[in-house]
């Protein structure tokens, strides 16, 4: 405590003089300045060099070495002889990942849709020890990525204990990291398990709010349990499903850490998603093609402004809807 | 029985109706699916490196009984020898050449015999192997890569706090030109995620010198969207004329600032660092790009450069990842409900 009080009066004299000299008004750019330098630095100049990275070549990192080549790298990325086979595209790597994570979104965000809602329905019955439950389920959200993947892969390794499980049923042993479509299956189930807790919470406040006489009336009118969550729960329900929708999208679209230390993108690309061939292609390999990698995250920005104006149209439609019921 | 009847008891009904049955078995598959995972982790932590490669694995941390024999310079395996005809008994195994093992019996180290390997079942007790925790102080630079991940957390929560709440108070108290678009421009980048300016991000850093340094991986988080929101919208509930009754006794805006407005908002500071704590042991994929010398690894990093080994030290491993996540379990622990209404009034993660 004593430390901190030495240095914010140590700052003192600084804003003392500013606020003599510049005003009031100006000495909130002191006080915003800070953050609008590292923001400027480290977000917003970054997205224009992306810009001129991604419409340069060359290996060199920086901006003075490298030839301008326009449009050069989209078409390295997008090119094919015949587009119905993909191993005869230039980056066959890229369309791979490109509809590995198209899948994986729309298999995981509906998947996680579907468990939060239902887990939030549960933890929003009168049960018994109801904080501990909702703690259960959203644990795995504070864990980080790296230590969800070994969770998983410990128990899914040759020798672990799933496989022990088959033995004991006289079934023979599964590779489930190596089999092509069981490690697409568990980047799935992984992901669900370690971020539903998230989207559950999100629900759950969702359907704390809505107001407790909607269901005193359904219940005197001998509603049955399955018309008054259709007709009331999931309908008034609606905007927070839309805000877990897009926000569960915008994240599946940008898979990296979990399934980069449970599978590696393999076996071959079969888990391959696109912030890992951006990695891939900018940072791990021997080349490093940066302006490739740039073009790729400028195709995975165009994805996200996608979903982003999908949500807005999806709440103007919701609220537009509310406004005709009523 | 009570006990049963306090877990399966619901507020104001009587009898249990048959949706209250489905909802505690979903409950319950749920623990286990979601805690399971953690427990098998932290039981199998404790398991010896021998232990590691028993099959099938066994939830509690067993491994084999190991005696020590006259005239022999290590400890020796011991079996349960059951051959036909005499009553089962405890054996050492001196060596084992393919189905036939050579056995003593501890009690007369004299005699050596030949025991086909079916009949004899390892002794196995339940002990816990903390030597994997304390091996990997000595044994690797693993301090190294704890006081890495310690100080960016620490360090990286303090400026974000300062940063972010110097932000907030200009933009909730100040009437200032462009304090609109200062808003609007902040919240903007929440919507630029970290992985798509990955490339000019590792410029940026590389230009100005943070490479391979730990403030590399502070300064380009340390300013957040979210935490200018959280916080903007907590000071905004301060009332001005509290301000103004300072501004009367002659203190600084920065006293103000300071003495007034930050004690006030410990709440929403409170949240944010918890958030920052979080995000910050957490973090992967910036030290990724930003740190490849080892000794400048953070826990995370350290993990996964583990994993990749050829010969992946399992025992090293999980006990690692115990002490990797022990931290945020903790903080879950004690503060669960601070992260969960922060959760649910912001939509932040």
């Amino acid at each position: 405590m004593r430390l901190f009080t030495f240095v914010f009066n140590l700052l003192e004299p600084l804003f003392r003089w500013a606020q003599q000299h510049l005003g009031r008004d100006r000495l909130a750019w002191l006080f915003v300045g800070p953050n609008l330098v590292v923001f400027s630095v480290f977000t917003f100049l970054p997205i224009i060099i992306n810009f001129f990275y991604a419409s340069t070549g060359g290996v060199n990192l920086m901006p003075m070495e490298r030839p301008f080549t326009g449009l050069e790298n989209f078409q390295i990325l997008l090119e094919c002889r015949d587009y119905l086979d993909l191993s005869t595209c230039r980056k066959d790597v890229f369309w791979r990942a490109l509809f590995n994570t198209l899948k994986f979104t729309l298999l995981q965000v509906g998947l996680m849709v579907l468990f939060s809602l239902v887990t939030a329905l549960v933890l929003n019955r009168n049960i018994a020890g109801r904080g501990f439950w909702r703690g259960v389920f959203f644990y795995p959200v504070l864990l980080s990525p790296v230590v969800v993947a070994l969770i998983w892969k410990w128990m899914l390794q040759s020798q672990g204990v799933f496989n022990a499980g088959l033995a004991a049923f006289d079934l023979s042993a599964v590779e489930w990291l190596t089999d092509a479509s069981w490690a697409f299956f568990w980047t799935v189930f992984v992901s669900i398990w370690a971020h539903m807790g998230f989207y559950t919470l999100i629900l759950l406040a969702g359907l704390q709010a809505i107001p407790k006489d909607l269901y005193e009336a359904a219940q005197m009118d001998r509603a049955n349990p399955w018309r008054t969550l259709t007709c009331i729960t999931l309908p008034m329900l609606m905007p927070n499903l839309i805000v877990v929708l897009v926000l569960a999208a915008i994240r599946a679209v940008q898979i990296f850490d979990e399934v980069f230390v449970l599978t590696g993108g393999g076996p071959g690309t079969a888990t391959t998603f696109i912030v890992q061939f951006i990695y891939q292609t900018g940072f791990a390999e021997q080349i490093h093609l940066y302006g490739l990698a740039a073009a790729a995250s400028l195709a995975l920005a165009a994805f996200l402004v996608v979903l982003t104006l999908a949500q807005l149209r999806l709440t103007r439609a919701s609220e537009a809807g509310e406004k005709a019921s009523r | 029985m009570n006990l049963l009847s306090l877990l399966l008891r619901t507020r104001g009904r009587k009898r249990l109706h048959w949706t209250d049955v489905l909802s505690y078995l979903y409950l319950l598959v749920g623990f286990f699916t979601l805690f399971g995972p953690v427990l098998w982790l932290l039981m199998s932590s404790f398991k010896t490196e021998a232990a590691m490669g028993l099959y099938p694995p066994t939830f509690l941390p067993y491994s084999q009984k190991t005696v020590e024999v006259a005239g022999h310079a290590q400890a020796l395996p011991l079996f349960l020898v059951n051959q036909d005809g005499q009553s089962p008994r405890p054996l050492a195994q001196v060596s084992r050449m393919g189905i036939m093992a050579t056995m003593v019996d501890p009690v007369h180290p004299e005699v050596t015999l030949q025991v086909p390997i079916q009949q004899r079942t390892p002794i196995t007790e339940l002990a816990f192997a903390w030597g994997n925790y304390a091996d990997l102080f000595h044994k690797f630079t693993f301090g190294r890569y704890l006081w890495n991940s310690v100080f960016i957390t620490v360090v990286a929560t303090l400026l974000t706090l300062l940063f972010n709440s110097m932000t907030a108070f200009a933009l909730s108290k100040y009437q200032f030109k462009g304090r609109k678009a200062v808003f609007l421009l902040i919240i903007s980048t929440l919507m630029i995620p970290p992985t798509i300016i990955l490339v000019p991000v590792f410029l940026v850093i590389n230009g100005v010198g943070l490479l391979n340094s730990l403030w590399g991986v502070i300064l380009p988080a340390v300013a957040t969207p979210t935490g200018v929101f959280l916080l903007r919208q907590y000071m905004l509930t301060i009332p001005d004329e509290l301000l103004e009754a300072a501004r009367m006794d002659h203190a600084s805006e920065w006293r103000i600032y300071w003495r007034i407005v930050l004690p006030l908002s410990a709440p929403a500071l409170a949240v944010l660092a918890i958030f920052s704590v979080m995000w910050r042991w957490n973090d992967f994929l910036l030290p990724l790009i930003v740190l490849s010398r080892s000794e400048f690894f953070t826990l995370q990093l350290a993990l996964n450069a583990f994993q990749g080994e050829l010969n992946t030290q399992w025992h090293y491993l999980l006990a690692m990842t115990v002490i990797t996540l022990l931290p945020v379990t903790l903080v879950f622990a004690f503060l669960q409900r601070h992260i969960t209404t922060g959760i649910a009034s912001a939509g932040v993660k």
